[in-house]
């Protein structure tokens, strides 16, 4: 019977004040006990509305069930027959928005914390397990997946599980795309994206690094010369986009994307890095979302002692996760909302030494449905900053389109795909960031397991 | 891994480095660059083609060691690995339909220079090669350019070798004699690129320089490499690293070029008594 009475159990967390000094995971995670009480809240609803709120449909209280039986390995499998990657959604995931957001228990008090609970599993199996995965049969099969990105990863193990010979293509020297150098340490430790990189070794997986598709081989070269049958392209997002307001370019000024891979891939947040990074005493973090989020708890746990977050909507219209918001401003993070630069300020040198804004008022809602933020006429001034990082979207890189013909792309440069992926090209997939532009790990993931079923099919068709 | 197939030391503070990197040769074209990490912990850093051979397949580097990481690459010897080496990156030099050109080169940046003269001097272009260094010691691939110019000039700061002067008084004196150029390449340190585009400014003739400005991925996922070119901000990584001289904001680049001034001081003195330990 479930528990009705226990609220939902809360994640223990290292102090506000503690974490904002080092760069350790900010959430700890449910111990044993506490996993056992937050499933026996699980109502275990017949119609699994909880499901179809999860990209990958992963059989949530299935897996729950499993828990309160304490078989967490039986309930780890549960998991990854939908998902190649729970370690990763339990930390990451905006489970409120997603499979949290339709649970029953929710509509009365709290939803049960399905990602606190996925993430407890996770963690148990990679902890608790040393059976290492085995390379299945081969089926005779070449893919070839570009990018080791959520979208990239969850199509390469679902291939691989599958016995098809798959190769990863990986531009940087280390595989995990954005989980690498784009989500910091504190939220989601790298030792947990190596292994699963290393869990789809062991799968037979095969990871090149240092090859940028484009570049040095040609999808079409993959495919002719190659003979890779089929072609998965999850390249992502990472095309940072700036304002282009005066000052930009001063010393100082980073794009989240730069910032964040020099703190994250390059590891600048240790002593020993040979890799620079500005210790700025006062930073602006210019805009929103979670990339802002992570740009500036990333700048707060370097030094430095003020970090403001300028967004030109209120609160309201933030994109970030509700709970980075909230851990941002437990650290300290400052809020200047309805704001919006108009001018970056540098010394003689072109070092920053401020940010001009502008302040914005709400007016009429916009084609997204949130209200259009208006300037207000006259209210430009001054905030003193010796670092501005510049958060504001990024679009899909165009080294692949401009190498490959035939690929149609939209405008804005995200590749032409349909539901299975299936893009322009024969037995050519896209997915992820690459085709929807900046959206979230689980959102990728999920074109990535699609496009492996989609691969399947046409290729055991063929 | 990729191992290095041969070192020459080409002046005390300039190493030629062989690379074995068979896809990366392949493709590989003159202007476009690789970027290499020594080790696990390296930083990655930016360098220039300087020669490729897709027969053996291998690329050659051409450094100066100005900082930690290319003071550890010197390091390194015959047979030894670097850890990533990745490329070829940025739009290669263009070089189609050039009849007369004037290649100027600069220090260590006559390594990226001499690739361009050599493919214009192969495909028949009239090549005047102008080369210039602080002195006589820290020459590098005079053989090299001498042997694909028509006209050949070589010029030092102090006059320990060839011409006293600078690049910009050779070239300029090329002009005078009544030389047309299609176009001037030229490459080497900033503030040199920035007076050679001035001069051929006054001349009306098409400058081209390369930027080698601060990177990271170098495939434009950072944007540490921007410039202002023309009014426009521009990646060097994907939009070059060739750009119009005329149009780029060179004061702003030397600027942007400075920004780990301190922290590169501070990382090489370390790497310096780190390996000075090591040979103890």
């Amino acid at each position: 019977m479930p528990n009705m009475k226990i609220p939902r159990t809360d994640m223990p967390q290292q102090e506000p004040a503690v974490r904002a000094k080092n760069f350790l995971e900010v959430a700890t995670g449910y111990t044993q006990q506490m996993a056992l009480d937050e499933a026996s809240r699980c109502l275990n609803c017949k119609h699994k509305p909880c499901v179809n709120g999860c990209p990958v449909n992963i059989d949530i209280p299935n897996f729950i069930k499993q828990i309160t039986e304490e078989n967490f390995e039986g309930a780890y499998q549960v998991i990854s027959e939908s998902s190649s990657l729970p370690a990763v959604c339990g930390r990451v995931c905006p489970q409120e928005s997603q499979c949290e957001s339709k649970c029953v228990r929710g509509i009365k008090t709290e939803p049960v914390a399905i990602g606190r609970l996925e993430r407890y599993v996770a963690d148990y199996h990679n902890a608790n397990n040393k059976e290492k995965a085995v390379k299945p049969k081969s089926n005779g099969h070449k893919v070839a997946v570009i990018g080791s990105g959520p979208s990239g990863l969850t199509c390469a193990g679902d291939l691989a599980k599958k016995g098809y010979e798959v190769t990863i293509f990986e531009a940087l020297h280390t595989a995990g795309g954005v989980l690498q150098y784009g989500i910091p340490e504190f939220r989601l430790p790298k030792a947990i994206v190596n292994k699963e990189v290393e869990n789809l070794k062991d799968l037979g997986v095969s990871v090149q690094t240092n090859m940028v598709i484009g570049k040095v081989l040609s999808i079409d070269e993959l495919m002719q010369d190659m003979g890779f049958e089929s072609v998965f392209i999850g390249s992502g997002a990472g095309l940072p986009r700036f304002m282009k307001i005066p000052g930009e370019n001063l010393n100082g000024v980073y794009s989240a994307n730069e910032f964040l891979t020099r703190v994250n891939l390059m590891k600048a947040y240790q002593n020993n890095s040979t890799t620079p990074i500005m210790h700025a005493k006062k930073v602006a973090v210019v805009g929103g979302g979670n990339v802002a989020m992570d740009a500036a708890r990333s700048a707060l746990r370097l030094g430095a002692e003020e970090v403001s977050i300028i967004y030109r909507r209120s609160e309201a219209e933030l994109p970030a996760r509700a709970e980075e918001v909230h851990h941002a401003k437990e650290e300290g993070i400052i809020f200047r909302t309805l704001n919006n630069p108009v001018e970056i300020l540098g010394d003689d040198d072109d070092n920053v030494t401020g940010i001009k804004c502008i302040k914005m008022e709400l007016g009429e809602p916009d084609a997204s449905g949130r209200r259009r933020p208006v300037a207000v006429e006259g209210s430009e001034y001054v905030i003193p900053m010796d670092c501005v990082i510049m958060s504001i979207g990024t679009s899909p890189n165009p080294l692949i389109k401009s190498t490959t013909d035939g690929l149609d792309t939209q405008k804005w440069g995200g590749i032409i795909a349909d539901e299975d992926g299936l893009t322009s090209r024969e037995y050519v997939y896209a997915g992820g960031d690459a085709v929807t532009g900046a959206a979230t790990v689980i959102l990728a993931m999920g074109a990535g397991k699609k496009a492996a079923a989609a691969i399947d099919k046409a290729l055991s068709e063929k | 891994m990729y191992k290095i197939i041969s070192k020459q030391v080409l002046n005390p503070t300039v190493t030629k480095m062989v690379i074995d990197a068979p896809l990366i040769a392949k493709k590989a074209e003159p202007g476009q660059f690789i970027i290499l990490r020594t080790d696990e912990n390296g930083e990655r850093i930016p360098l220039t083609i300087a020669d490729f051979d897709r027969e053996n397949g291998t690329v050659t580097i051409i450094f100066q060691i100005v900082g930690a990481t290319t003071n550890q690459l010197n390091s390194f010897n015959e047979g030894d690995y670097i850890q990533d080496f990745v490329g070829p990156l940025g739009t290669p030099t263009h070089t189609d339909g050039l009849k007369k050109v004037a290649v100027v080169g600069g220090g260590v940046g006559c390594a990226i220079a001499y690739p361009v003269a050599k493919k214009l001097f192969d495909q028949g272009t009239e090549v005047h090669s102008v080369v210039g260094f602080r002195n006589k010691d820290l020459v590098i691939l005079e053989d090299e350019f001498k042997s694909h110019s028509n006209v050949f000039k070589m010029m030092t700061d102090d006059g320990s070798y060839g011409e006293k002067g600078l690049v910009t008084n050779a070239l300029e004196q090329l002009i005078k004699e009544g030389n047309t150029y299609d176009e001037v390449i030229t490459i080497g340190p900033l503030i040199m690129m920035k007076f050679v585009a001035k001069l051929t400014e006054q001349y009306n003739i098409k400058t081209v320089v390369s930027m080698n400005p601060i990177m990271i991925d170098g495939t434009g996922m950072c944007g540490g490499c921007r410039l202002t070119v023309g009014g426009e901000t521009k990646f060097a990584c994907v939009d070059g690293p060739d750009f119009d001289g005329h149009k780029v904001d060179f004061d702003e680049a030397i600027k942007r070029s400075r920004i780990y001034k301190e922290f590169e001081k501070h990382a090489y003195e370390e790497s310096c008594n780190l390996l000075n330990k090591e040979v103890k």
